[in-house]
């Protein structure tokens, strides 16, 4: 036979095969799918990984100093890259699958590189195969979000090897915990579109890591502003569109509560852009762009572990707390504890997620306008012990996991580029280009 | 020949440019330029963090003139340029020891 005449008849063999095999219970699983559903999820699914790329990449890139933009972009996009192939490979099995004795803290590897998982296996209402790439999207920006934290003097194979160790050992057991299936979802916790499992976990990660790098040179007081305020507020724009997607994706369906979720993370943002720009006009007498678009991104981060729980006035009141909290923390980190966390992932994001997982627990309650706590019978106390259990949870192994993995890539790679090529910028020194030929 | 070089506020170059173009200066050189004096840098805010900026925007002009108009040249730069506030700028005088213009290969005050 010839090659095209064998993979022919491969193929239909296969197809009739799977056809044969899957038959019940492809008409079993074809009946739970829903459309709509199916069609919001891979759309989100489109614009959770607008957030990275470009989103988070032009945010971050427009922070930083000319000559390191291009290092900045590289790193999202490689980031994005990496956790991909982890996520296929491994990442998604851990997570999401069944961890069989040991479920509670961790999945088993029988999903690994998607096996079992094709065209028709269900995930609730949607394919499974939508869900995995749902996820996915959140393994990629999670990651990345520590960019920020080591920002012009780290080595591009440490970012390559710290992302994916951290994919692994932190991510992967924290989503498995929250919302995999382990410990934490059995508790109660409450966290819709990743408060505690984005968000806290890149926020403390960033810190250990902007701590054990070491600071820019310069810095606090003789570091450069931002290269590009127009790009940051760019990348702001793109991530409020794209976490839509985020929250009201998180929904895994289109419906009212999707559409609840997408209202509550826009007021959120707004009131937050606003009560920051607030805060910057009466303390400077001049509002800057960029401090409104942190204003932004702190009212997202803050809103998305509630955003599935509360209604339009819990947004209200969490897109002021989040401006007016992630405000006093940006400066507590730079001045108080004099860590170089240099695009401040942990006060905006960290502080933020933190934030609105403890709120959660109050503005979740019906007579907050909110949706209902975890569990029945479950009070505002009983919410907030449990939200408190998981914040500490995820604080600690993002902690401790942080600390291991950079003692094991220091061991095999140095961390920080030299104080020269620092200097002279990791555009021309780690990728050989510049950013502008003008 | 002297060589004219005039730091200046690059708010004030168009009045300089118009103030010298009767005086039969028939051409100068600009350049965005940064730089401090007594003015010195200034404070500002980003996200809440402070940072230094140690050098102010400023314009360099660079005139080629003949001996004999260099006073007027200079004291009409310095009139035209002047705000009364710190951070007006210097200009400075230097010696040409010639003058080539390309297309043609003239030398000396002919050149300019």
């Amino acid at each position: 036979m010839t090659n095209l005449r064998l993979s022919f008849t491969l193929v239909l063999l296969a197809g009739l095969l799977s056809v044969g095999f899957g038959g019940d219970a492809f008409a079993q699983e074809a009946s739970k799918i829903s459309g709509a559903d199916t069609a919001w999820i891979m759309t989100a699914t489109a614009l959770v990984l607008f957030m990275t790329m470009p989103g988070l990449a032009l945010f971050y890139g427009g922070l930083v100093r000319s000559r390191s933009v291009l290092s900045v972009l590289m790193h999202c996009s490689a980031i994005c890259c990496l956790m991909s192939v982890l996520w296929l490979i491994v990442g998604y099995s851990l997570a999401f699958g069944d961890g069989g004795a040991a479920n509670a803290w961790i999945g088993g590897f029988g999903k690994a590189f998607l096996s079992g998982v094709g065209t028709d296996a269900a995930s609730g209402t949607i394919p499974e195969i939508v869900f995995f790439a749902f996820q996915m999207t959140f393994a990629i920006i999670t990651p990345a979000l520590i960019v920020g934290a080591y920002v012009e003097r780290i080595t591009f194979p440490a970012v390559l090897l710290f992302s994916g160790l951290w994919l692994l050992i932190v991510y992967v057991p924290v989503t498995h915990w929250i919302w995999g299936g382990g410990w934490l979802a059995d508790m109660g916790v409450m966290d819709f579109a990743g408060g505690l499992v984005v968000h806290l976990t890149a926020g403390i990660s960033a810190l250990v890591i902007a701590r054990m790098l070491g600071p820019r040179r310069g810095f606090p007081r003789e570091v450069s502003p931002p290269h590009n305020p127009g790009m940051v507020m760019i990348g702001a724009a793109m991530l409020w569109v794209g976490w839509f997607g985020f929250n009201g994706g998180s929904a895994l369906g289109a419906n009212g509560g999707a559409g609840m979720a997408i209202t509550v993370t826009h007021i959120s943002a707004a009131v937050a852009s606003l009560t920051w720009m607030t805060i910057e006009w009466m303390k400077y007498g001049k509002p800057s762009l960029v401090g409104f678009v942190t204003g932004t991104i702190a009212g997202l981060a803050t809103i998305t572990p509630a955003s599935g729980f509360v209604g339009p006035v819990g947004a209200l009141v969490l897109g002021v707390m989040a401006s007016i909290i992630c405000y006093v923390l940006v400066g507590l980190v730079k001045n108080a504890l004099k860590i170089d966390d240099s695009l401040d992932v942990f006060a905006v994001h960290g502080v933020g997620g933190l934030t609105g997982t403890i709120m959660t627990a109050f503005l979740a309650a019906p007579s907050m306008g909110g949706l209902g706590f975890a569990k029945d019978g479950m009070t505002m106390g009983s919410q907030l012990y449990v939200q408190i259990v998981g914040a500490l949870a995820t604080a600690a192994i993002a902690l401790i996991g942080s600390i291991v993995i950079l003692m094991i890539v220091k061991a095999i790679t140095p961390l920080r580029v030299n104080e020269e090529d620092e200097t002279e910028g990791l555009d021309i020194t780690s990728h050989g280009e510049r950013g502008y030929n003008l | 020949m002297k060589l004219i070089i005039a730091v200046i506020k690059p708010s004030k170059l168009d009045e300089v440019r118009e103030a010298l173009s009767p005086l039969g200066v028939s051409g100068m050189t600009v350049s965005e330029v940064k730089g401090f004096g007594r003015q010195g840098g200034h404070t500002e805010i980003y996200r809440g963090a402070e940072y230094e900026i140690h050098f102010v925007p400023k314009i360099k002009i660079e005139i080629a003139v003949p001996d004999e108009v260099a006073e007027r040249v200079i004291s009409t730069l310095r009139e035209s340029a002047n705000t009364g506030k710190i951070g007006d700028g210097k200009i400075f005088v230097l010696d040409v020891a010639d003058a080539v213009r390309i297309r043609t290969g003239e030398t000396g005050s002919e050149a300019l």
